[in-house]
């Protein structure tokens, strides 16, 4: 096998990165919980699915957020259906800024994130208590907002390097 | 006004209702079907109870081989604060084993005593058959604090069986699949279990806090609660045999809500034991 045809390969597989790194992050939780800093923890998957479906909507199908949410209702222990309905809530917010949106601007996509992630989380924790009883608190639940706004910067940094590297030449949609 | 209220009605229309490009699924499609879950779910409909312990066995196993790297990270973090901590723990190791070989003396007496009371007011209580399950997953999210054990309904796994750490009280399962359980820590929000301060005999409800320890509620106003008082289960309720140890209490005076601190580290559980009791029969 040529090096170009396994370059081509590795850069294949890279273009599945976003579908991976949510499924991993669903699994596997990761949001420094063990480091035990009193109210420190974010949504990975937030930041993930906001950011893809705003800037490259094919590069992860609503098929694989809704089956996403499923695994993380299973890891977490959530009512089945509640962790999908969020993540896609968050995939319409999305569509609708890159519909509204001629000029691209990550401050303005930082805020409507911000606004998207209120949202979402109201309406996740409203059926959580309403229907399933399910207590929470809600310092943690602040913590978890803030940060995962603030770190939200950070991560859309890093994706955009990612996604003009791996998906130059390519059109969005 | 109506252009701009137009333009928003467009926008909506097209982010939720229009199929986008290499999109197999409508997003407002899946929208309604995730509602249909939800609402499933709630009225425990039957097969979705079937899809989810379905699902439950799949990802348990995938979720536990994914969550090496993580794991991996949290035993490095834990070496090197331990490191850090060597003398100072060396210190307090020594102090207790002083304290220990003092209480040791008094320990003999006291359980033949109380083996003899229980006794004599026909309450003997035993243990059944204990199992022993490896902790597979160990979800410490801020809104729920849980475990995933390799036991389940194929080794009489049961719903309500409590969950030692050693001799303490970690949990009790909440949900059994065919080969792993979840069971829901004392830590967590939605835990309650029926607790006995002592010394004083006071009775109360040890809730979970989300953090690492409990805190007491509904006992009188007057009870005699300080610190370093010991929160056994009070066997109130019939799920746990009384006098399983779960925590002591610290800054009663600074704290109304009498904090909790767990003798056992519900971060680091490996190993876990299964237990149901049930009544002697003499």
């Amino acid at each position: 096998m040529s090096v170009q045809s396994k370059t081509s390969l590795f850069r294949k597989f890279l273009a599945f990165g976003p579908s991976i790194l949510l499924f991993l992050s669903v699994l596997n939780e990761f949001d420094f919980n063990y480091l035990n800093y009193k109210y420190f923890s974010f949504n990975f998957p937030f930041i993930l699915i906001f950011y893809w479906s705003l800037k490259r909507s094919q590069s992860l199908g609503y098929g694989f957020i809704f089956a996403a949410g499923l695994f993380n209702d299973v890891v977490i222990g959530y009512p089945i259906g509640i962790s999908s309905l969020t993540y896609l809530i968050i995939c319409g917010f999305a569509a609708y800024l890159r519909n509204i949106t001629l000029r691209p601007n990550l401050i303005n996509d930082w805020f409507f994130f911000l606004f998207t992630i209120l949202a979402a989380n109201s309406i996740n924790y409203f059926l959580l208590i309403s229907l399933f009883s399910i207590e929470l608190n809600y310092y943690e639940l602040m913590g978890n907002i803030f940060f995962t706004f603030v770190l939200y910067y950070l991560f859309a940094y890093i994706f955009d390097i990612f996604r003009k590297n791996i998906f130059k030449g390519k059109k969005n949609d | 006004m109506s252009a701009s209220r137009d333009d928003f009605v467009i926008a909506i229309r097209s982010a939720f209702l229009k199929k986008e490009n290499k999109q197999r699924f409508s997003l407002v499609g899946l929208i309604f079907f995730s509602i249909t879950l939800i609402i499933l779910s709630n009225l425990n409909f039957a097969a979705i109870k079937f899809v989810k312990s379905g699902i439950n066995e799949i990802i348990y196993r995938i979720s536990f081989i994914t969550s090496i790297p993580e794991r991996e990270i949290q035993k490095s973090v834990k070496l090197i604060n331990e490191h850090f901590s060597m003398y100072s723990d060396y210190k307090n190791m020594e102090n207790r084993i002083k304290k220990l070989e003092n209480d040791k003396y008094n320990t003999s007496f006291l359980k033949s005593e109380n083996s003899r009371l229980k006794r004599l007011i026909d309450e003997y209580i035993t243990e059944s058959e204990e199992l022993v399950a490896k902790v597979l997953l160990d979800k410490d999210s801020p809104f729920l604090k849980s475990i995933i054990v390799n036991k389940g309904s194929k080794d009489n796994v049961i719903i309500g069986m409590a969950v030692l750490d050693e001799n303490y009280l970690v949990g009790k399962i909440v949900e059994v699949n065919y080969s792993t359980s979840r069971a829901l820590l004392i830590s967590d929000l939605n835990s309650k279990i029926p607790v006995i301060i002592e010394p004083g005999n006071t009775q109360s409800i040890l809730s979970g806090s989300g953090k690492n320890h409990g805190e007491l509620q509904y006992f009188k106003s007057s009870s005699d609660i300080s610190n370093n008082n010991i929160v056994f289960t009070s066997g109130s309720g019939g799920i746990f045999k009384a006098g399983i140890p779960i925590g002591k209490i610290i800054n009663s005076e600074e704290n109304k809500n009498y904090k909790t601190i767990f003798f056992s580290n519900l971060n680091q559980l490996t190993f876990v034991k299964l237990v149901t009791y049930e009544k002697e029969n003499n």
